[in-house]
């Protein structure tokens, strides 16, 4: 059964190569065209549309600053808003609470401040998803059962990105500063089955699951593992990580482009009590609960996975005993690979996707598997599970723009107080 | 296509103050990583704090430039005790991830609109800059040098910064020559021979990453003087792994590495992008627009780490000897 | 090749020979030092007494703690328990730095040259007392060169001395495993210490080589200085010893001279388990072939 599955595993793999680098060749000329048409003329722009409930929303005030302007923009009847700006840079946007009609609220009450991002393209859209008006101030303890829930939400999808990370750390030794590309890679390439392509969307998240793990199967079979060949140190490789990570960042913008991609413009309004959520959330913390499910069955109750834990705890020892070390290292990549896409997808739809996606959320990642033990994977998912309520419930204390420095400051905190994480055995250790 | 134009705006590039202050950077990283082995990810928040404590000291405190300076100085070196005295302990990748997020922490806290009122959020300060220009000595008007013509204000800032440059490696060149380099050298190599012969490892890496934390501030400095700006969303890590090409190009070890590397990393993507840009113009490379061309100068940074990494690691200035033991 | 210079028990030991038995002149006492890994007691020292100017052999079977044990004389590792002294000063929680400061200088079972260092820095990197090692004094050449210069006839005598004087300018990691083992004792010898610690100085050491470590050994002693060291080859501490004390199961289970506690019932149990009746001056293995990992890590 064993060889079968490494010869399917083997083919599969180079199809989806094949699959990958065809599309990285025919996909670009289109994507890049279309924005050639929308970046004729220099003019900057940072645009976007207000839509309650679908219709537009006349009226609403935007105020736009930075780079030395300060700049009021309103909708108009089409709810479409506007600003030309001279320079290139980062601004920000904000929508002025006041302006909404009554009973019109932020979707996502906290983001009443986003970034416009004009170093990479001459045209910036800011969304900002109204819903029904949460701002009515909420007894404090339905503000702890709403930050509990973002939380759970948050830990969740964190949890499906870093049993990668663990994985292949467990394995291998690396640190992996290109896993967020392949968090990006997911909610990309979702956008372009989905949106683009007009697949449905679970044909769209399939097959870019199945993409996902043949991404990480190319890596580790055309990158990874000839530097392990060549005995390349760790601490070495951990930068040939660092410089793939930005390189996949840049060939992301140059094929899709560094706008956000809206993944799910339609919605489905939930209310669990005090909690305002959508039916997407909702499926996609069930979907991560379910695949976090399927990987502790796998590591605990199948050959392959008690294999990949044995070849984490003492590879040497593993070889020994008969485990093809290398055979277990690619199948742990796929699944990696397939799992971080799924929490791609998963990301993606709730937050929407650009190219920046993955990176910013890497050092959460990081977060979350130091926190549970380094290449532990089940303390990985504890760590994620951690991390995603100190992000959402830190934001009652702080103020919210620092509520991803505040998880940081926890995994400072830990590497220093309790390297071994917080499930690890101290023994491990140096 | 203008080869010539794009020489010419390479050589510019070479010698530009964002050059000197990659080159300053990588000095310090040369002296973290090349001599004491310390896989520090976080230069750009020590290029930061230098850069924010002198803008501060002028803005909110009004100190004359001097005093800011020397404050930038003592910044870096207080950041580099707070960042040092708990982290030099950890194992080596662990400092790599606790550097890191400690410079993504200082940029959030430089960001955020709660401390705005003295670092400006995110869009940063400006009005700190008039001193520094009154202290112009070059009379107005334009110096042509060959190759490159510079007004009197960009002459000032080239003199500054590269006399920087050119004290900072002749200090450092005093010192890796000394006994004390040796120290950190032997550290480099294994930390427990040098701790069983009686150094004060964690002493050694301490002093080491104070002295790499201020050439980067020094380096900071320059860039937001010549800029009269100084913004958070420049310390990013992209800055930092920029500075790491810069290293490993020129060779980590070495005193001249980082500073030829710095000039030749710089030119080599300029004339890149120039040479790509007209290609474009020509209509040979179809699949892309002008502005993708300057996507192309982070993708060359990041292939340029992974190539050195595997196929040059000790640079192009390391010793070749040593490539040969390379672990 | 015998220990021509034998030492009557009497002058080394007080009262009856025995483990943990106090010494006439201590350099080092060791008392109640215990380390645990997890639920596993690697090290458990009730008392031990190191004799000065003397060559002492620390000895037991794989796993018996003779490195953990070295690392925590050393400062390397934390003990969760004891106190230990080196001639009269308190070392418990001492960093490593500073006990070698005090002279009491270790080398390293895995051996620890200085791969691009060249040979002769590994050996100045030995030296103490060199101002141009702290900061300030190093940016100014005249406040440290004549120093300099003392350190590097030190150490060109000693690599004289360890035959690798032709090496002086290579790098470390060109030297073979037995001339490293030589370098690393070498650089330790270049502080003058008072008591030099050996891991497993003839592992990995081709048998050309071992009898020059042998002789080298020999001469720290009759230079001074007292040595203590960790071994497996029977021949070698039959050979140069005058003290052997053996660890099994991180204890001290017997302790005396060389000949005497070869046949010690004890240490043959700990070595052999059930086979009695094996000589233990026999089962020395060729020391290439011996296994290079850590027995106690």
């Amino acid at each position: 059964m064993d060889i079968a599955l490494r010869a399917v595993m083997g083919r599969f793999g180079r199809l989806l190569a094949a699959f990958t680098i065809l599309i990285s060749i025919f996909g670009a000329p289109i994507l890049s065209q279309a924005s050639a048409a929308q970046t004729d003329g220099s003019a900057l722009i940072i645009t976007g549309t207000v839509k309650n409930e679908k219709k537009p929303v006349e009226g609403v005030e935007f105020r736009i600053t930075g780079n030395g302007i300060d700049e009021i923009a309103t909708s108009n009847s089409e709810g479409k808003w506007l600003l030309e700006v001279q320079k290139k840079g980062i601004y920000q946007v904000e929508i002025l609470l006041e302006s909404l009609p009554k009973g019109v609220g932020l979707r996502d009450p906290e983001a009443n401040i986003r970034e416009a991002n004009l170093t990479v393209t001459n045209t910036a859209a800011v969304l900002f998803p109204l819903g029904k008006d949460t701002r009515v101030i909420q007894p404090i303890g339905d503000q702890i059962i709403i930050r509990l829930f973002a939380g759970l939400n948050l830990g969740l999808l964190l949890a499906v990105a870093a049993i990668g990370i663990s994985l292949i750390f467990g394995t291998t030794g690396l640190n992996n500063f290109a896993h967020g590309e392949m968090v990006t890679f997911g909610a990309l390439f979702t956008w372009l089955f989905h949106v683009e392509l007009k697949l449905p969307l679970l044909v769209a998240a399939a097959i870019t699951i199945v993409l996902s793990a043949g991404f990480g199967w190319l890596q580790d079979s055309a990158l990874w593992k000839p530097l392990r060949k060549r005995r390349l140190g760790l601490n070495q490789i951990m930068i040939v990580s660092i410089g793939l990570s930005i390189m996949l960042r840049q060939l992301y913008i140059l094929f899709f482009q560094g706008d956000t991609k809206v993944l799910s413009s339609e919605y489905e309004l939930v209310v669990l009590g005090p909690i305002n959520t959508t039916s997407s959330s909702l499926v996609s913390m069930g979907l991560s609960v379910v695949a976090l499910a399927f990987v502790a069955w796998f590591l605990t109750r199948t050959r392959i996975g008690k294999a990949a834990r044995a070849v984490s705890d003492n590879a040497s020892l593993a070889a020994a005993t008969g485990i093809n070390v290398e055979r277990i290292i690619r199948i742990v990549w796929v699944m990696a690979g397939a799992l971080t896409g799924l929490a791609g997808i998963l990301y993606g739809l709730q937050f929407q996707a650009n190219y920046l996606l993955g990176a910013q959320i890497l050092l959460l990642l990081f977060a979350a598997v130091t926190l549970g033990g380094l290449g532990k994977a089940l303390g990985a998912t504890v760590g994620a599970m951690i991390i995603g309520f100190v992000v959402e419930l830190s934001a009652l204390f702080i103020p919210i723009d620092l509520k991803y420095a505040a998880a940081l400051i926890i995994l400072i905190v830990v590497l220093l107080v309790r390297p071994q994480g917080v499930l690890g055995k101290k023994q491990r250790i140096g | 296509m203008d080869i010539l134009n794009i020489l010419k705006l390479a050589l510019g590039e070479m010698l530009s103050p964002t050059t000197i202050t990659f080159v300053l950077c990588a000095l310090g990283l040369a002296v973290h990583f090349g001599f004491t082995g310390l896989l520090n990810f976080g230069q750009a928040a020590f290029a930061a704090v230098g850069a924010y404590g002198m803008v501060i000291s002028i803005d909110t405190l009004k100190l004359p430039l001097f005093l800011a300076v020397l404050m930038g100085l003592l910044c870096s070196i207080i950041f580099a005790l707070i960042l040092g005295i708990p982290t030099l302990r950890l194992r080596a990748d662990y400092l790599a991830i606790v550097t890191i997020a400690t410079a993504e922490v200082f940029r959030y806290f430089m960001t955020t609109i709660g401390f705005s009122k003295v670092t400006g959020g995110s869009n940063g300060l400006s009005q700190f800059g008039a001193e520094f220009w009154a202290l112009n000595p070059i009379p107005e008007g334009n110096y042509n040098f060959g190759f490159v013509s510079y007004r009197a204000d960009q002459l000032y800032v080239f003199m500054v910064g590269w006399g920087a440059v050119i004290i900072g490696a002749l200090i450092l060149r005093l010192l890796m020559r000394s006994p004390w380099g040796r120290v950190l050298k032997g550290i480099r190599e294994d930390e427990d021979a040098v701790r069983s012969l009686g150094k004060n490892v964690f002493f050694y890496k301490l002093q080491a990453l104070m002295i790499g934390g201020v050439f980067a501030s020094i380096g900071g400095m320059i860039f937001v003087l010549n800029l009269s700006n100084v913004q958070p969303q420049v310390w990013t890590t992209n800055f930092t792994f920029t500075i790491w090409s810069v290293l490993l190009l020129g060779g980590a070890a070495t005193i001249l590495g980082p500073i030829a590397g710095g000039m030749i990393f710089i030119a080599l993507i300029s004339i890149t992008q120039g040479i790509m840009g007209g290609l474009v113009e020509l209509g040979l490379l179809p699949f892309l627009t002008q502005p993708d061309i300057a996507q192309i100068r982070l993708l060359l940074i990041g292939l340029s780490l992974m190539l050195l990494v595997i196929f040059r690691p000790q640079g192009l200035f390391g010793n070749k000897r040593e490539t040969q033991f390379n672990v | 090749m015998s220990n021509s210079k034998s030492v009557s028990i009497d002058k080394i030991c007080i009262g009856e020979v025995a483990p943990g038995c106090r010494k006439v002149d201590p350099i080092l006492i060791a008392d109640g030092v215990k380390r645990q890994f997890g639920g596993l007691t690697a090290v458990d020292v009730a008392h031990v007494e190191i004799p000065r100017g003397l060559i002492t052999a620390l000895i037991g079977p794989n796993g018996a703690g003779k490195t953990t044990f070295f690392n925590l004389l050393t400062g390397f590792d934390k003990p969760n328990q004891g106190n230990w002294s080196f001639e009269g000063q308190n070392l418990a929680g001492m960093s490593p730095y500073k006990v070698a400061r005090l002279g009491m200088i270790r080398t390293f079972q895995l051996t620890k040259a200085l791969s691009l260092l060249t040979v002769i820095e590994n050996m100045r990197l030995g030296a103490q007392k060199q101002p141009g090692e702290s900061f300030l004094t190093s940016l100014i050449r005249p406040l440290w060169i004549r120093r300099e210069k003392e350190i590097t006839e030190v150490a060109d005598t000693l690599l004289k001395r360890f035959k690798l004087d032709a090496k002086r300018e290579d790098y470390a990691a060109s030297l073979s495993g037995g001339q490293r083992k030589l370098l690393e004792m070498a650089r330790a010898l270049m502080s003058e210490p008072k008591l030099i610690m050996l891991d497993e100085p003839m592992a990995g050491v081709n048998p050309a080589l071992t009898q020059s470590l042998l002789d080298h050994i020999k001469d720290l002693k009759s230079n001074g200085t007292t040595v203590l060291f960790v071994e497996h080859d029977m021949h070698m501490v039959r050979h140069i010893s005058d003290w052997v004390i053996v660890m099994a199961e991180g204890k001290v289970v017997a302790e005396g001279p060389p000949s005497t506690v070869m046949k010690d019932q004890a240490v043959i149990d700990a070595y052999l388990g059930a086979h009695h009746d094996t000589d233990l001056g026999t089962m020395s293995k060729p020391a290439s072939t011996r296994s290079k990992k850590g027995d106690t890590k």
